[in-house]
């Protein structure tokens, strides 16, 4: 393809879009798929057809909308009308009441704070588009940044323009994207990997899930921009192996871009090539871990190994691999786009952009929302969150999963971002928030998050597979009342060892959640603990020792 | 070797001192007589990091991090320090992490004596255990005509996987499972006598840092490992024909 | 090059799928956990007779190819023997809401259950729909906002046709 070729082609789709009158968008995101929305797709193209719409109002199943609690969501273009919890029953009067008057009765509001007060920058597209045509990603601008940067911009311009952004990983660790990029960059190997990573991992996050779902061309064409800036011509997603939707969607997309020359060889006529293949992740949590990543592609048992050397510098088969988020990478395209300034504009000093969350846990709306860095913790909660339900009142909001910590309400005013976050215990991680109400206790929390790196503990380095084993064990001890103050300190220093002498990220970040739950609630730790030291014994681990956490295809209980 | 060493100077504790590019923290100390322990590591076998019992603090352009000296490769001007008390109370937990982890009966081991964990346990003060112990269920598998594999006593430190795989080729160990069912194995788990990969070499037997691998025929502390022929095996296979 | 390929261990027609997936992938070591997922998804689990035949194949060591089948979850070595699975998601929102619960009142009933009913419950991790949670997976079809009460109904209708 050339570049006049997608204008008309996006042009060209664009056009036809606006020539619809009306169509109808179902959510077919995990969320609203679970409560059966891809049979309501079958239903509403069965009506359609029944009153002879289907030309002039098609539907289509679309990526995640966001509101996960109101679903299945259903929305009417371009007359912007949602509703939400949509069953077959509904169906008919909702194909009646296109181009008539609205349904009130199962109306969502979209002037709520839920949908006002979010930037989608990232999930701009997600849910608008049908992910599986390439023709609507082309309608709305996808691929056009790629040819900038193509047919523009030399390969350094593209660096530097992400430099500029502000743009850090959205992974976790909140690494500068320009600098990794610059890294792999300046490597002099002729031989290079761009690596995707997909292995979301973390329980309560599903960001990169619903990107790679909603909109898999806009992380393709990130993966091309970052080929061409490090000067690699492979890529690779590495795809959590549960998420069967996103690899399917990403397969079906990466075949149209090859079929439409945007993948490939000599891309818009330039002397760039490159080629993209989907791994899936075979149900360890550890190989979202860089070193683990790279082994699992390499089809080994994915344990870290120490760096250096980082992959940016020996990765994949020894050979400079830059690896970058999902969200991390599709946030690239409107950078291209719309400017560095423009993104950096968002956000704080330090942290600039917009970030993805997924808001779970004891409050109103749950589900994935993106907002920019330096938005408040209450603002999240309280106003797009719609606030704690059932009367309950906030206690705590946990974030970054197994490697994050607990943030109390004396801090809710603390402005997304990583430094900010970090000084108060917690972490952005990956964006998973999950509220805590009253009824939660801060024991049982750390406890819960210490099975899971236990059971997740690759087994190699010896604090992480032993440590976490005695860290869960003390805190079994400690909610079921039977620990002592000696137990809290054995627990404190073990917190200590194993962040500190663990071999990869997943150790040395297991105690955080005990340990910001420690700082804020010491009190709950205290209340539990006994005087006298019991003499039953408990078994050192909670459950039988078969690991208690399987993959739907996981072995047998 | 390459035409041109690049030499870089460092400091291990209180000494100046310099080495080439390709070595290690580790390597440099010990040229140097600095004794740094280690569990996992062994020379002429590829390092991998795991026991983290040779973690040392290395402070280079103005940050201090805990990094395993066997897998560290060294850097001009950095400070290293290898025995601060803070990584000794380390050590000294770690190893009381592995002592509650397995079954480890000094009393009744063929080891005893010349085991290193029991070794590095005396030689760093550790007196006690503050954890609870495991017990796990563990096998012993003696279906070898020459050797035994008690894993009750293994401290999974890849000694003999590597040994295996990189000296004598026949990648007849390796690990399974994860978390703390991780075990090593022969083939496919099979027993010991059955797989058909091994050679009978054993070069496992005695890069052993336990009783874990011992041979048939020895009594309660009567097991020595014999461990020279490795760095001149090493030597040998890297040798240009 | 490789040794003269060897032949699958049967005539079974889906050995043709673990053939093309290391064909693909040009027979390299690297292709090990392709092979191991296509493995799985034909036959439902790794038997020795399939891990011997693609360690062989791929030219990789027998404990390596065990070492990788038992380190990650989705491969199993023996065939499932429930007719029926129900996987409730122990991620931290089904937690929260409740999830402990759930997996004790179907675990009771079938541990409790003198019939030896064909359900298998497991455990997974968060299956990421934590908009629905808590969330169980009944025989591959995700069902959400459960109670004890309700998960139990799901089953039970299993267990009666069974019976």
């Amino acid at each position: 393809m050339n570049p006049e070729e997608l204008h008309q082609l996006a042009e060209q789709h664009a056009h036809a879009r606006t020539q619809i009158p009306h169509r109808i968008r179902v959510c077919a995101g995990s969320s609203c798929m679970g409560l059966h929305s891809d049979q309501l797709v079958n239903a509403i193209q069965r009506e359609l057809k029944q009153q002879g719409l289907e030309k002039t109002c098609p539907v289509s199943g679309v990526g995640c909308m966001g509101l996960c609690s109101a679903g299945p969501l259903v929305a009417i273009d371009p007359d912007g009308i949602l509703y939400q919890h949509v069953s077959e029953a509904d169906v008919s009067a909702i194909v009646a009441s296109v181009g008539n008057e609205p349904l009130e009765q199962l109306r969502c509001p979209t002037d709520i704070p839920f949908f006002t007060r979010q930037k989608r920058v990232v999930l701009e597209h997600c849910g608008q588009i049908d992910p599986e045509r390439i023709e609507d990603a082309l309608a709305v601008g996808g691929y056009t940044a790629l040819l900038t940067a193509l047919t523009e911009m030399t390969p350094a311009e593209v660096i530097t323009h992400v430099m500029r952004s502000g743009l850090r990983g959205r992974g976790g660790a909140g690494y500068p994207t320009g600098l990794k990029w610059t890294t792999v960059a300046k490597a002099r190997n002729p031989r290079k990997f761009v690596v995707c990573n997909g292995d979301e991992g973390d329980p309560g996050a599903f960001m990169d899930r619903g990107v790679m779902e909603g909109d898999p061309h806009r992380v393709i064409e990130a993966m091309a921009i970052a080929g061409y800036a490090v000067g690699a011509s492979e890529g690779y997603f590495f795809v959590r192996g549960e998420y069967t939707t996103s690899v399917k969607r990403l397969r079906k997309a990466i075949m149209q871009a090859e079929r439409n020359g945007l993948l490939g060889a000599n891309i818009f006529g330039t002397p760039f090539s490159f080629t993209l293949e989907v791994r899936l992740g075979a149900g360890a949590f550890v190989s979202g871990e860089e070193t683990a990543l790279i082994a699992s592609i390499e089809g080994r048992r994915g344990t870290p190994t120490p760096r250096p050397p980082y992959p940016a510098e020996q990765g994949l088969w020894g050979c400079p691999t830059l690896i970058n988020n999902v969200a991390t990478l599709a946030s690239i395209p409107p950078i291209i786009n719309h400017g560095s300034e423009w993104y950096a504009s968002m956000g704080t000093a330090n942290s600039k952009g917009t970030h993805v969350f997924a808001l779970t846990g004891k409050v109103v709306n749950t589900g994935l929302i993106e907002v920019p860095l330096g938005t408040t913790l209450r603002e999240v909660i309280f106003e797009i969150g719609g606030g704690i339900p059932n009367g309950h009142s906030f206690k705590a909001v946990q974030m970054g999963g197994p490697s994050g910590g607990c943030i109390p309400a004396e801090h809710l005013d603390t402005p997304l971002g990583y430094e900010a976050l970090q000084r108060i215990g917690a972490m952005m991680g990956s964006g998973g928030i999950l509220v805590l109400d009253d009824t939660s206790s801060m024991v049982e929390v750390a406890r819960f998050f210490m099975e899971f790196c236990m059971t997740e503990s690759c087994g190699k380095c010896v604090p992480c597979r032993v440590g976490t084993v005695q860290m869960h064990h003390l805190l079994t001890r400690i909610s079921t009342g039977t620990a002592t103050a000696h137990d809290l300190a054995l627990l404190e220093s073990l917190c200590d060892l194993v962040q500190h002498t663990s071999l990869c990220g997943l150790g040395r970040s297991a105690p955080n959640p005990v340990l910001s739950t420690l700082r804020y609630f010491r009190n709950e730790y205290e209340a539990s603990l006994t005087s006298t030291p019991s003499n039953e014994l408990i078994p050192l681990t909670a459950r039988p020792p078969a690991p208690p956490t399987q993959g739907p295809n996981g072995k047998g209980a | 070797m390459p035409s041109s060493v690049r030499v870089k100077t460092l400091r291990i504790d209180d000494l100046d001192v310099a080495g080439d590019e390709q070595q290690t923290i580790f390597d440099v100390a010990v040229e140097h007589a600095i004794p740094i322990p280690t569990l996992c590591h062994l020379d002429g076998l590829g390092a991998v990091g795991a026991c983290r019992m040779c973690l040392v603090e290395v402070t280079s352009a103005n940050q201090t991090r805990l990094q395993p000296a066997c897998a560290t490769p060294i850097e001009e001007g950095m400070q290293i320090v290898t025995n601060s008390p803070r990584l000794q109370e380390y050590r000294r937990m770690i190893l009381e992490l592995l002592f509650a982890e397995g079954n480890h009966v000094c009393a009744v081991c063929v080891s005893n004596g010349h085991c290193e964990l029991q070794g590095l346990a005396q030689s760093l003060g550790m007196t006690h255990v503050r954890f609870p112990y495991h017990y796990p269920q563990r096998s012993v598998d003696a279906s070898h005509r020459r050797f035994v594999v008690d894993h009750n006593r293994c401290i999974l430190c890849t000694r003999c996987v590597r040994v295996c795989a990189e000296i004598e080729g026949a990648h007849t160990w390796d690990v399974m499972g994860a978390s703390s069912q991780t075990q090593v194995i022969t083939d496919l788990n099979q027993p010991w006598a059955e797989a058909e990969t091994c050679t009978g070499c054993g070069k496992c037997i005695h890069v052993c840092p336990t009783g874990a691998l011992f041979e048939k025929g020895y009594s309660v502390a009567e097991m020595h490992k014999r461990r020279q022929f490795l760095p001149y095996l090493r030597a040998m296979r890297e040798r240009e024909p | 090059m490789k040794a003269a390929r060897i032949a699958p261990p049967s005539e079974d027609k889906r050995w043709r799928v673990i053939d093309a997936t290391m064909r693909r992938h040009g027979y390299h070591a690297h292709a090990l956990i392709e092979t191991l997922h296509a493995t799985q998804e034909s036959f439902g689990f790794l038997d020795e007779d399939a891990l011997r035949y693609i360690a062989a194949t791929l030219g990789v060591a027998l404990s390596h190819v065990y070492g990788v089948a038992t380190f990650y979850r989705r491969f199993t070595l023996k065939p499932r023997g429930a007719r029926h699975t129900c996987v409730v998601c122990t991620g931290t929102a089904c937690h929260l809401k409740g999830a402990p619960a759930l997996l004790e009142a179907l675990q009771q009933r079938i541990d409790h259950d003198p019939t030896n009913p064909p359900v298998s419950i497991l455990a997974a991790r968060c299956l990421a729909s934590c908009g629905l949670a808590p969330a169980v997976v009944f025989d591959g079809k995700v069902v959400g906002n459960l109670t004890p009460d309700l998960a139990l109904e799901r089953i039970e209708k299993w267990l009666h046709h069974e019976s």
